[in-house]
């Protein structure tokens, strides 16, 4: 395997084990406020310093680890169910069906996606689970489109007349046979699309719209950092080299994916 | 600097509200002496006794976060509008460096012995900068554009209370008032606009907006959208020649990016957060460049209680939240130190404000027990108080981009959970916050600002009939004993009379506790070195600014 | 090939359509009346003004008719007045389009300045060192978040280092500039903001640009041609290169919408008032006409952008003809 590829997976699963166990990493609570200890740089009972509120900002950032990726996570899910099914609907059934699907998608893909989702989360409320269904409502277009050109190519193999022969459902056919072995392609989009999410919170929450506090988020404690830049470096680097980062590793570990794929 | 200057602020009242705390911007007034200033004053003096000319030249640049919407000024409600507007336009009255009503566009007036009608006496030789001259058929006219129903205009309120407007000849007019109203004169502070130019125009749609024409000491000249509006110092201006030429507005959406502007020395005046005057420009290079300014702004954060809600209709609940919340806290996590603590509805250094209500100490025992005796208690053992099942938890919402407010209430969300009581927070983007919550009511606690005008009358905000919607009496407070002073204060024009009136009112509140009453928080405007004359008054630093000047040698800005 | 363009232009017409219905139902799904934003400062208003008001924008009709009438404006290019300060729509937009689209320019042809070497070099010497390095630094200006490099190079190439201006896109003195140096001061209030907008998206073109020159790389006329005995140099830049070009100007015309969108965040960092930043203020002051004129033409632009591609696909492809 690629040595990026190793890169990638470690650092996904790096900050996926830090998701899982925030509590036992997370030396504070990390809404715990402290105001005789406001934005103190790191010390060795603060490892990244405090917050303007003296929260401790290493436990903020373990916590908030939960919530961009779950942000991440649960948006590209979402993503992913809407573009699979229509994927699949529109590759199995063909004809007027795909036609209706296929020209949905073109109109959704003429929008700039990012307007799409300021308009909709400023309109509504930008809570978590808006947040969350927004990005994932409008980045599924890719995967419907790789799902469909899958399925138009496996519906015709001899494995899928043997079904419909021994007189299986459509909807078996659809979701036992043919997602199943289109997943492979969708599968790179899945890993790029978490960290386009995450990318996609940070800058909602630069404009004040993505995840509210005091829930942290890595987007929402950089846009914090950025009110005190010049005050506290640490406020900054740390949340923006989380993000970085991660946004590296998801990025690696899908081309890592698609390189395999590409070989097999 | 619509609060700087004051010249508006009576009218202000009625939206300010609306804008305080979310911009960043507004300049409003000082009342430190600082002793820079003392040395900057001394050395104007010199200059005028060494007979030098005034040092006409240079253009200051404020960095603001907001664009003018409009430059109507009867439009205009949003603060960078209202900054820019009250350059161009004068009242007919405004405030002095002191708080006094005094002449601008009026040169004097009378009140009459009942209070029921006010003369004014207008300024001769006044122009518009398109050279046309002021008389009384222009403030008849802003009068009449005022209460006109099919202009969208924020400002009608105070003037719904006058009977009509008498023109005697172009520089004499006489108001007559329903019945006497005292914060009448100093709703006349609104900007009057050219009656010749916007006559037969709309004017919701006009051209004038962005192109306006005015009285006041500096004249329009561009707005480019997005970028910056500029004007150019009215040699003609009836108080004197500005001394500074040029003033322009530009506009920097982003607060760290206005910062890093200022740090470069590309802005030269705006106003700084808490943090930023506390820890990034105590350096050497912010006191070599840059004089700061730190005094009370004129408005107060409150957190209010929907008071139709059966969970605070008992005054003790309320109380004990008092008790529960330590405001010095709030004080010095938010603000660094930087505000006070505030007991009521008025200006801390006003006639009005009531020094003898002191603020409740925190107190959490105190606060428990006033819980318990209303009945609240935690039977299921979690943490949290119960009563009749009911768990004691509510939801404060504010408004999205004002961190002082997101911080506050994530201290004030600890303190309550200690008594037992939990609080969500939910931040609400703007105009959603105010159509969709406030107006309708649909909240059970809400953390806002009022902005305060100089005129301690607040009918509109504490009257019991003022809380249909849309209007701003939204937490539902009614107390009849208010309501009857609240009307007893409009209508006696006597100081000593009107104090005692709102003194008492200030008592009510705080024992009623309609709301919680948090902190004034300190005004920060930070200005470059180069400007000096700047005089530090009771009304702020604002009201001389056309003798505000640049020695010829540090100026930047030349032609 | 007029005909293959006409055929397009049909088709862009229903997709036209499609893109207001969707745009006419996102937002009027949000809750809330626009008459709020003319109502909510003042207490004076009464229920019987919001409804004249809201009678005034044909707010109280029902949804489809209002939808018809939007439409009607929107064929005659009138997109209505914004609420916020009664202007024009398409005067607002108008007035903001150049420099978002100057921006999206300069940078669209940075990136393919950049991104077409690093992507071909990183094919030609597939898994070297060069391939590697090359991955991690198109990456990595894709995974920083927009604001964040960009308030870092302002902090010090703008503050520490002075080497350029902040924020906005002229000097304040501009108008006293000579022409000369009206070029100077605009690109150098450029550099930073098409740097950030083009490095954040070089990792699509390059990417793109080498797996499409390995896909070529593996074909048999490639092959063919080595066996013949060509230079390598030949091979690689006379016949692979000019093939895998191709399918990148697809990709060019489906960046748009991304370089767009993205415009909100550095317009609104480096105080640009372009198309994202009126957006966005529209937005927040739930300026509805303006929202849906700047949506609808954000995807115009795409579309046009699209059909762009498409043509010059079919003009240098001789595979493509008129279908």
């Amino acid at each position: 395997m690629n040595k990026l590829t190793i890169f990638g997976i470690c650092i996904v699963g790096f900050f996926i084990i830090i998701a899982i166990f925030a509590p036992i990493f997370a030396p504070y609570n990390p809404g715990q406020i402290d105001i005789e200890n406001i934005l103190t740089a790191p010390t060795s009972s603060h490892i990244f310093g405090t917050d303007s509120l003296g929260r401790d900002l290493f436990s903020r950032m373990v916590y908030g680890t939960r919530i961009s990726l779950m942000v991440g996570f649960i948006a590209v899910g979402i993503a992913s169910l809407i573009g699979i099914a229509l994927g699949a609907i529109a590759g199995y059934y063909g004809n007027w069906v795909d036609g209706i699907i296929m020209r949905f998608i073109d109109i959704m893909l003429c929008f700039p996606t990012f307007f799409l989702i300021l308009a909709v989360i400023a309109l509504l409320e930008p809570s978590i689970i808006n947040i969350m269904m927004i990005i994932g409502a409008t980045s599924w277009m890719g995967m419907a489109r790789l799902m469909r050109a899958e399925i138009l190519s496996l519906k015709e193999r001899d494995f899928i007349y043997a079904e419909r022969a021994i007189g299986a459902s459509d909807f078996r056919i659809i979701t036992r046979h043919l997602i199943p072995n289109a997943m492979a392609p969708v599968l790179v989009s899945i890993t790029l699309g978490i960290a386009g999410a995450i990318l996609v919170e940070s800058s909602l929450s630069f404009l004040g719209i993505g995840v509210q506090p005091p829930t942290p988020s890595w987007g929402n404690i950089l846009s914090e950092g950025k009110a005190v830049m010049g005050a506290g470096w640490w406020m900054m680097l740390f949340p923006g080299m989380a993000i970085f980062i991660t946004v590296l590793g998801y990025n690696l570990l899908g081309e890592g994916i698609r390189e395999r794929l590409l070989k097999s | 600097m619509n609060k700087y200057s004051n010249s508006t602020s009576a009218a202000f009242k009625k939206a300010a509200f609306l804008w305080y705390g979310i911009s960043k911007t507004e300049i409003p007034t000082t009342k430190n002496r600082l002793k820079s200033y003392r040395k900057a004053i001394f050395l104007v003096t010199i200059l005028f006794l060494l007979g030098f000319t005034p040092n006409y030249g240079d253009t200051i640049v404020t960095g603001s976060i907001g664009e003018p919407r409009t430059l109507v000024p009867i439009l205009a409600s949003d603060s960078s509008s209202g900054t820019i507007c009250s350059l161009i336009f004068n009242g007919l009255v405004k405030y002095d460096k002191d708080l006094n009503l005094t002449g601008d566009l009026a040169e004097k007036w009378e009140v009459s012995q009942d209070g029921l009608d006010i003369t004014f006496y207008l300024r001769k030789g006044v122009l518009w900068h398109d050279g046309a001259p002021f008389t009384s058929k222009d403030v008849e006219f802003t009068y009449k554009s005022l209460i006109d129903p099919n202009v969208r205009t924020p400002y009608g309120g105070d003037f719904q209370m006058v009977k009509s407007l008498k023109v005697i000849d172009d520089y004499t007019l006489k108001v007559f008032y329903k019945e006497p109203f005292s914060p009448g004169l100093a709703s006349w502070g609104m900007n009057i606009m050219p009656a010749h130019l916007l006559e037969k125009e709309d004017l919701n749609a006009t051209k004038f907006a962005r192109n306006p024409i005015g009285t006041g000491p500096y004249k329009f000249k561009l707005w480019k959208t997005g970028e910056r509006v500029e004007l150019v110092s009215n040699h003609d201006y009836f108080e004197g020649r500005p001394c500074i030429d040029g003033y322009i507005y530009r506009v920097i959406p982003d607060t760290a990016t206005l910062f890093l502007e200022l740090r470069a020395q590309a802005v030269d005046y705006t106003s700084l957060t808490p943090i930023q005057y506390r820890r990034q420009t105590e350096t050497e290079f912010f006191k070599k460049n840059f004089q700061r300014f730190n005094f009370p702004s004129f408005g107060y954060t409150y957190m209010g209680y929907n008071l139709k809600d059966p969970k605070f209709k008992n005054v003790d609940v309320r109380r004990a939240i008092n008790y529960a919340v330590n405001k010095e806290e709030i004080i010095k996590g938010v603000l660094l130190g930087l505000g006070r603590i505030s007991t009521g509805p008025f200006i801390p250094e006003s006639w009005a404000y009531n020094k003898d209500v002191l603020p409740l100490e925190y107190d959490p025992g105190k606060a428990k027990e006033l819980l318990k005796n209303a009945g609240w208690s935690d039977s299921d053992g979690d943490g949290i108080l119960e009563k009749d099942g009911i768990k004691f938890s509510f939801t404060v919402i504010t408004n999205q981009g004002n961190d002082e407010r997101k911080m506050t209430l994530e201290i004030i969300q600890r303190r309550l959970r200690e008594v037992g009581i939990e609080v969500k927070i939910k931040i609400i983007e703007w105009s959603a916050f105010v159509s969709e919550f406030i107006d309708k009511r649909r909240f059970e606690a809400v953390l806002l600002g009022w902005g305060l005008s100089l005129d301690p009358d607040m009918y509109d905000i504490w009257h019991s009939s003022k809380t249909r919607e849309g209007e701003f009496n939204f937490i539902g407070y009614s107390n009849k004993e208010v309501d009857r002073l609240l009307l007893e204060g409009r209508r006696t024009f006597n100081q000593e009379e009107r104090k005692r009136i709102y003194h008492r009112i200030h008592e009510i509140l705080y024992e009623d506790e309609p709301c919680l009453f948090l902190f004034v928080p300190d005004a920060l405007p930070v200005l470059h070195n180069r400007f000096k004359g700047v005089e530090v008054a009771p009304s702020g630093i604002g009201y001389n600014f056309i003798k505000w000047f640049v020695p010829r040698s540090e100026q930047r800005y030349t032609r | 090939m007029g005909k293959y363009v006409f055929k397009r232009i049909i088709g862009l017409a229903a997709l036209l359509l499609g893109i207001t219905i969707i745009t006419f139902s996102v937002i009027h799904i949000a809750p809330g009346r626009p008459t709020d934003l003319e109502a909510q400062f003042n207490p004076k208003v009464s229920m019987e003004a919001r409804e004249r008001i809201a009678h005034l924008y044909g707010l109280d009709k029902p949804l489809h008719i209002q939808y018809i009438e939007w439409l009607k404006r929107f064929a005659r290019l009138d997109f209505g007045i914004s609420f916020m300060d009664s202007r024009p729509v398409m005067q607002k937009i108008l007035e903001r389009m150049p420099i978002t689209l100057t921006i999206e320019l300069f940078s669209i042809i940075l990136i393919l300045l950049i991104g077409i070497p690093i992507g071909v070099g990183s094919a030609v010497k597939e898994g070297s060192f060069y391939d590697r390095f090359m991955t991690v630094f198109v990456f990595i200006g894709f995974a920083m978040p927009t604001f964040w490099l960009s308030l870092i190079l302002m902090d010090f190439i703008g503050v520490r280092w002075g080497i350029l201006p902040i924020s906005g896109i002229k000097s304040l003195e501009f108008e006293k500039f000579g022409n000369f140096e009206k070029i100077i001061d605009m690109s150098k209030h450029l550099i930073l903001p098409v740097f950030v907008s083009a490095f954040g998206g070089l990792a699509g073109i390059s990417r793109y640009m080498r797996s499409s020159m390995l896909n070529v790389l593996k074909q048999d006329y490639i092959r063919t041609a080595r066996a013949k005995g060509l230079r390598e140099k030949d091979v690689l830049y006379k016949h692979a290169l000019k093939n895998a070009l191709l399918p990148v100007v697809t990709i060019l015309g489906l960046s748009v919408p991304g370089l767009i969108g993205g415009s909100v965040i550095f317009e609104s960092i480096f105080s640009i008032p372009g198309m994202g930043r009126l957006f966005y203020e529209s937005v927040m002051a739930r300026d509805y006409p303006v929202i849906m004129g700047v949506l609808v033409i954000g995807a115009v632009l795409t579309l046009l952008g699209n059909l762009l591609a498409d043509i010059s696909y079919a003009a240098v492809d001789p595979r493509i003809k008129l279908e």
